[in-house]
């Protein structure tokens, strides 16, 4: 106590610890190692050792190119698909929910309780090409006789973007939630329209949800494999297929190391042109 | 003879397996749940109380309960219950799946594991000393093996496997789904429009490779970078068209049954036994010709060596060999086998996927285990995958 009394700068380390800690074990060890393993060259017959193999990553970039670009365009579409999908919703949810907005807001994450691979393998089902939807759309043409939904790009993309509306939703919600009605009256008050009003305040002030719900589903998205392992064909998979079957089929850790670094660099990237764009103190609202 | 007698006959063979050993079957039902290798009291000490077994998906006897009453006489002779996974979906995945503990010297918490000899595992898993080795003096069956099985190359004087049974690679149609037609070639599963997206291959690669190789007119036993490389272009060509829904291991089946896929690469029994219910599902040698695999069952590291080849060596017997042989639609590894299955079900001893005739045997090859082992091949091979 009298050490915190003397030096009251060591408080809010103090405080930190347990969360550096974490960091620390859970995160930065293994991400070194990760590095270590990047670097290694041999073969899983005799063994992996430390070479400063640089090529690993040359050969990542240029032999995965295709799944690479693909993660990104199937993450950005399925990152848009859920703002599209999640804001009307949310925004009626926060806005005229009423006394049923935590019920709502209940609906929108009770798939969550079921895991993540049942969920996709229900998709599976859904979508099957004997299945009651792939009948209805070629009744009514929208699929030819033997046209299908499973395994294509259009189910991966659905996966994903269902699979991960809840993380857009949520912080969007939060920060529909939070506008002060008072402002759209005054702005109504200031002869603006209702149009826009949404634009000029509304939207804005969600601002803060809309880029945490395009962080929080974008990374993740971009490093799945999961719903294009179940739902599409080897033409969709993803960079996150890749790095599965080389660190868990070929056993080729340091590949499959390469490559995740890879992909991390390009999402840190990504992000920074993002923050870039629409500014860093919407990120901190 | 229809199904129903046969199992009924199963049936009946595990109730009597049961009355002769009551105490086994006292001890079965009185042994604890848990899944640890814990160990009963009195004369088989070093038996464990749960066989843990990991198997590949439609490899065992089931009857119409979906029990397993070659497993069932096991626990009542034994007194050991049988914890029985069908968790192996592919060679390659259950591998990665089992290799980071074994490569850290711990246990995976299985006493049996069932590995392909046309992969290049059953040799890692030896060379790398990952398996403990059989308790021979508990196997005086093993001597029960035909002659063809004595010595795989892996595992030359058979100290750490025991062979499980060995299939056929062909091609399964569901005719629901493929439009009538029947798919007896490679041609037709690579090629024909009509199956464009409806198709799926293996993930093993001998046994997508081998059939391909023997209709391009090649030998699958001696692969060379010609023959490999003629094979391989008219998969990627195949893929590129959208021809090929997926590869697969054992998850081909619920695909077919549903009729997402039209046509695939599958094994033997499977269609001809465990999916027998569904009408719409062919099985074909193709025309060309095929490979043939034999599965190994593997002891890992910290699996109970006891209980295990005691496990095995009852396999070994061929009226237990005939239950599971008869009930998957393989070929066992087991002498006598034959005269077992006839009094099962004599259907089956003229079942040619079950006791090949010399006209399958002629068109079957094994595939080349140097190139299972070829780095550039496993690299190309993955890369065709998909990843």
């Amino acid at each position: 106590m009298t050490l915190i009394h003397r030096h009251r700068w060591l408080a809010p380390l103090f405080l930190l610890a347990p969360g550096l800690a974490w960091l620390a074990i859970f995160f930065l060890v293994p991400l070194g190692f990760l590095a270590y393993q990047s670097l290694q060259s041999g073969t899983f017959e005799q063994g992996y050792t430390f070479t400063w193999q640089f090529s690993n990553y040359k050969d990542a970039i240029t032999g995965y190119d295709e799944q690479l670009v693909r993660s990104f365009v199937y993450a950005g579409i399925a990152t848009v698909a859920t703002l599209l999908i999640s804001y009307p919703l949310v925004y009626w949810i926060a806005f005229h929910g009423g006394r049923w907005k935590n019920m709502l807001l209940l609906l929108i994450v009770a798939p969550f309780f079921v895991t993540y691979l049942i969920r996709t393998l229900a998709w599976q089902n859904i979508l099957a090409d004997q299945g009651p939807v792939v009948g209805f759309l070629r009744d009514i043409h929208v699929l030819s006789a033997d046209g299908r939904l499973l395994a294509t790009t259009f189910a991966v993309v659905s996966g994903i973007t269902y699979n991960f509306l809840p993380f857009m939703a949520l912080p969007l919600y939060v920060s529909l939630e939070q506008i002060d009605a008072r402002l759209l009256e005054a702005a109504q008050d200031l002869y603006a329209s209702k149009t826009k009003a949404f634009l000029r305040v509304t939207l804005p002030l969600s601002a803060p949800g809309i880029v945490a719900g395009t962080l929080l589903t974008f990374i993740p998205a971009a490093g799945d494999f999961i719903n294009a392992q179940l739902l599409g064909t080897p033409k969709q998979y993803m960079i996150g297929n890749v790095i599965q079957s080389k660190f868990l089929e070929l056993i080729d850790y340091p590949a499959a190391a390469a490559l995740s670094f890879v992909l991390m660099a390009l999402i840190m990237v990504a992000l920074l042109v993002y923050a870039r764009v629409v500014g860093t103190e919407k990120l901190t609202g | 003879m229809t199904d129903l007698t046969r199992l009924e006959l199963l049936r009946r063979a595990a109730l009597g397996g049961a009355a002769l050993s009551i105490p086994g079957f006292l001890a079965a039902c009185g042994g604890d749940d848990g899944e640890t290798a814990g160990t009963t009291t009195g004369e088989s000490a070093a038996l464990a109380s749960t066989l843990r077994f990991s198997n590949w998906q439609l490899y065992i006897d089931r009857d119409a309960k979906k029990k397993s009453p070659s497993l069932e006489q096991f626990t009542a002779k034994s007194g050991v219950k049988v914890n029985y996974v069908e968790d192996v979906n592919d060679n390659a995945t259950y591998f990665g799946k089992i290799q980071g503990p074994l490569s850290q010297g711990r246990g995976i918490d299985r006493d049996i594991i069932v590995m392909t000899d046309n992969s290049r595992f059953p040799g890692l898993l030896v060379s790398k000393k990952w398996v403990e080795p059989l308790d021979k003096e508990r196997m005086p069956n093993i001597s029960n093996l035909i002659d063809a099985q004595m010595s795989p190359p892996f595992d030359p004087d058979r100290t750490y496997s025991v062979p499980w049974l060995s299939g056929i690679t062909g091609l399964a149609t569901n005719v629901k789904a493929s439009g009538g037609r029947i798919v007896t070639t490679m041609q037709q599963l690579l090629e024909d429009p009509k199956l464009k997206g409806k198709v799926t291959l293996l993930t093993e690669v001998a046994d997508t490779m081998s059939p391909i190789m023997l209709e391009n007119g090649d030998d699958p036993s001696k692969v060379t970078d010609e023959s490999w490389n003629k094979a391989y272009d008219r998969i990627q060509k195949a893929v590129d068209a959208g021809q090929i829904r997926r590869f697969t291991g054992n998850d081909y089946v619920a695909d077919l049954e549903r009729g997402n896929i039209a046509a695939a690469l599958s094994w033997s029994g499977d269609v001809a036994t465990g999916l027998a219910a569904n009408k719409a599902l062919r099985w074909n040698l193709p025309e060309q010709g095929s490979d043939i695999w034999t599965d190994n069952m593997f002891i890992p590291l910290d699996g109970s060596v006891p209980t295990a080849s005691e496990y095995m060596n009852f396999y070994l017997d061929p009226k237990v060999a005939a239950m599971v042989a008869v009930g998957t639609g393989y070929i066992s590894p087991v002498k006598g086998v034959k005269d077992e299955a006839v009094k099962l079900d004599p259907e089956s001893a003229n079942n040619p996927l079950i006791f090949p005739d010399d006209e399958i045997l002629s068109n079957v090859v094994q595939f080349d285990s140097a190139a299972l082992n070829n780095q550039t091949y496993i690299e190309q091979w993955q890369q065709l995958l998909g990843a």
